[in-house]
């Protein structure tokens, strides 16, 4: 009974400060700029079962997404067990599916334990990637000290816990074949049977390795989850949001902005009266409240697997740009608003600006908007998008472009074509046909 | 060699005619000595099929794509706006561009400001010919087992998911047809998207067509084939600077069409 209440109160303990900081996420996501993805409902829905849930855009690279299907379908169908856990915990059962499921129990507990021992290979060979290997695409300027523990963080805490699955299988085949106490015959244990020789032989003490693991692997889970909003880990729930609010337009094609849209039709024709467009008067984006909340998603979705910058042309050849680095500081600096408002009130404005002070100009000039960085998310994060936006804030607002391309807008403005020639001589191609 | 007679759109308007496609040059094709090349052998094929066609000659103005990928959103839609009254003046409704930077632009961000066309590139245009039996690779230059490799336009491939048109202009070649290391969705951009072409690069450790000569090299490929007069320019310095303008030709697909059919 004392075990039910203390779980109880774990529980909804977990649940809550889980929620409450899901909650400032969202709150964080929200102070971007307003856009409508609601269109297309059937398209986004299909975008995301084959994004999101089938994993579609991992195959690039197939040795990754082999490994990282392992630890996808471990997580989620071994979270059937985790239900489990959590009536009996609630309930103080053991065992509860065993009985309704019959023989069909024994087949998933089994199931669980070979998907147990693939998450394990993979989280080991992903360790094994990032600090024995050193691959390239895990290193890189934006990747420093925490953004690295981050990642070991998630793959040792995986490995505890499906060690504390496998330990607590093991213990309870042991009892279940000493016929102890309420250790029922159920489950088959096709990977822990082997690891029963390793545990105590007294019913004491498997009790206690059966029981101590069980909490373990429950409060782990549950301690886990609160860490999920504080982690690049967060990638588990937003990849479905933010894939279902996927851009469903062509990728060249970039927003025309409703605002300049006014002022050109005013410009042209002096009798045209705008209709208000409820867009903020700035142009283009200095900080992250002038992105819009799609954009902020995509930055607390972003994993850091750096696909987007392995494949930038510009970080290929030296440049200071690098995509991943354009998401983590969009994220970072919106999480600083964010615990600004929360420690000073809502009204409180610090003097920093995601341009600049984290953002540079040298790495929003260095994009070709080749769309590379887009195209190689697995998740349909835009980093293309927020590069235009800050450029948007550079050239129209401060008028600080490059001194080429202020010659270029120069000319395209003049002469109708980048170049210095006069439009009169635009047809003379065909003088030597 | 046959004499091509372009027409433009105000000629063939005063003649009570309208075309059935309507070609929009692009800056590049207009002025660039190189593109300008490519710009007469599209009208070259366009001739040889018989299609009607016009140009907009001196009513033509840059789309305002290079202001527009470098941020200036105002000098775009002055562009645009002003294209379109154009346009929409002479009832223009299929495009052709020789250039994937006018082609994106005026197909996707042109619709949002009044101006909707029927929008092809010229490699989907060849492509079409090519299925309708009018286009084959007779009469000229034999390709027969040269290594051709093609490089894909950012703005066409992944921009418009545009990757089987400029293929197909070279699979009836007969020649030796070989994708590079990074090609298709994965290709590696030319360096000069983004407005790129009109700036220096930022500071790093090699230019972008210089790393891009790596996969033409590893390819062992011949000739390059472009589809963008900016890439053919980023291409050709790249095979300048790693010296091997002897080896390696680089040809816009138009000019391979042109060729083998010996117009």
């Amino acid at each position: 009974m004392i075990g039910q209440i203390i779980f109880i109160i774990i529980l909804i303990a977990a649940v809550y400060l889980f929620s409450k900081n899901a909650g400032k996420i969202r709150r964080n996501i929200l102070l971007g700029r307003d856009t409508d993805r609601s269109d297309h409902p059937a398209q986004r829905w299909k975008t995301m079962a084959k994004i999101a849930l089938g994993q579609t855009k991992m195959t690039k690279r197939p040795f990754a997404a082999v490994m990282h299907f392992f630890i996808y379908a471990g997580f989620v169908i071994i979270n059937i067990e985790v239900l489990e856990i959590l009536i009996d915990g609630i309930f103080g059962s053991h065992r509860i599916f065993s009985r309704p499921l019959g023989s069909l129990y024994g087949l998933l507990i089994g199931g669980f334990e070979i998907l147990a021992v693939l998450v394990l290979i993979a989280c080991f060979t992903f360790l094994a990637r990032r600090n024995i290997a050193h691959l390239k695409r895990f290193s890189g300027i934006e990747m420093t000290s925490w953004p690295k523990s981050d990642a070991n963080y998630i793959l040792i805490i995986e490995i505890l816990l499906m060690t504390a699955f496998l330990t607590m299988n093991a213990a309870d085949h042991k009892l279940q074949l000493l016929n102890f106490g309420r250790y029922i015959k159920a489950g088959s244990f096709p990977v822990s049977a082997f690891i029963g020789p390793l545990l105590p032989d007294s019913t004491k003490g498997l009790e206690v390795a059966e029981r101590g693991c069980w909490w373990f692997h429950i409060i782990g889970i549950l301690a886990f989850l609160n860490y999920l909003p504080y982690s690049k880990h967060f990638h588990i729930l937003l990849a479905f949001p933010n894939t279902y609010y996927s851009n469903l337009n062509a990728k060249g094609q970039f927003t025309n902005m409703a605002s300049v849209t006014n002022e050109v039709k005013a410009m042209l024709d002096p009798s045209f009266i705008p209709g208000t467009t409820g867009e903020a008067a700035r142009f283009g984006a200095k900080d992250v409240t002038d992105l819009t909340w799609k954009n902020l998603m995509e930055a607390y979705t972003c994993t850091e697997c750096g696909r987007c910058t392995s494949v930038c042309p510009a970080n290929q050849t030296g440049k200071l740009l690098s995509p991943r680095k354009i998401m983590m500081d969009t994220r970072d600096r919106v999480s600083e608003i964010g615990n600004n408002l929360d420690q000073h009130g809502k009204d409180y404005k610090d003097e920093k600006a995601l341009l600049d002070n984290y953002i540079t100009r040298e790495e929003l000039w260095a994009c070709t908007t080749c769309n590379a960085c887009v195209e190689a998310c697995p998740v349909n994060i835009n980093p293309l998008e927020i590069i235009t936006e800050m450029r948007r804030y550079i050239v129209m607002e401060e008028s600080q472009a490059p001194a080429s391309l202020n010659n270029m807008f120069g000319n395209v403005e003049n002469n109708g074509a980048p170049w210095k020639y006069s439009n009169a001589d635009r047809f003379n191609w065909n003088d030597s046909q | 060699m046959s004499e091509v007679k372009v027409l433009t759109m105000a000629e063939m308007a005063a003649q009570g005619q309208e075309p059935e496609i309507l070609f929009w040059v692009g800056c590049a094709g207009s002025f660039d000595e190189r593109a300008q090349r490519i710009t007469r052998d599209i009208c070259k094929i366009l001739n040889h099929v018989g299609i009607r066609f016009a140009v907009l000659g001196t009513e033509e103005s840059c789309t305002g794509d290079p202001a527009k990928r470098a941020g200036n959103e105002f000098l775009f839609q002055m562009q645009a706006m002003v294209n379109i009254q154009v346009l929409n003046g002479y009832h223009i409704k299929k495009i052709v561009t020789g250039c994937p930077h006018c082609f994106n632009t005026i197909r996707n961000e042109y619709p949002g400001l009044g101006g909707n066309y029927q929008v092809i590139h010229h490699s989907q245009l060849i492509q079409q010919l090519i299925d309708e039996g009018k286009l084959k690779a007779e009469g000229g230059e034999s390709f027969k087992g040269k290594r051709i490799t093609f490089h894909d336009p950012c703005y066409l491939g992944r921009g418009n998911n545009i990757y089987e048109a400029p293929r197909k202009a070279l699979e009836i070649l007969d020649a030796d047809l070989v994708e590079m290391k990074r090609c298709r969705s994965n290709g590696l951009c030319c360096g000069a998207g983004g407005a790129q072409m009109f700036k220096e690069p930022e500071k790093g450790n090699k230019d972008i067509n210089v790393e891009r000569m790596e996969d033409v090299l590893e390819s062992k490929a011949t000739v390059v084939a472009a589809a963008c007069p900016f890439c053919m320019t980023m291409l050709r310095d790249g095979v300048k600077h790693i010296e091997k303008e002897q080896e390696i030709q680089v040809l816009d697909i138009a000019e391979i069409t042109v060729r083998a059919n010996g117009l």
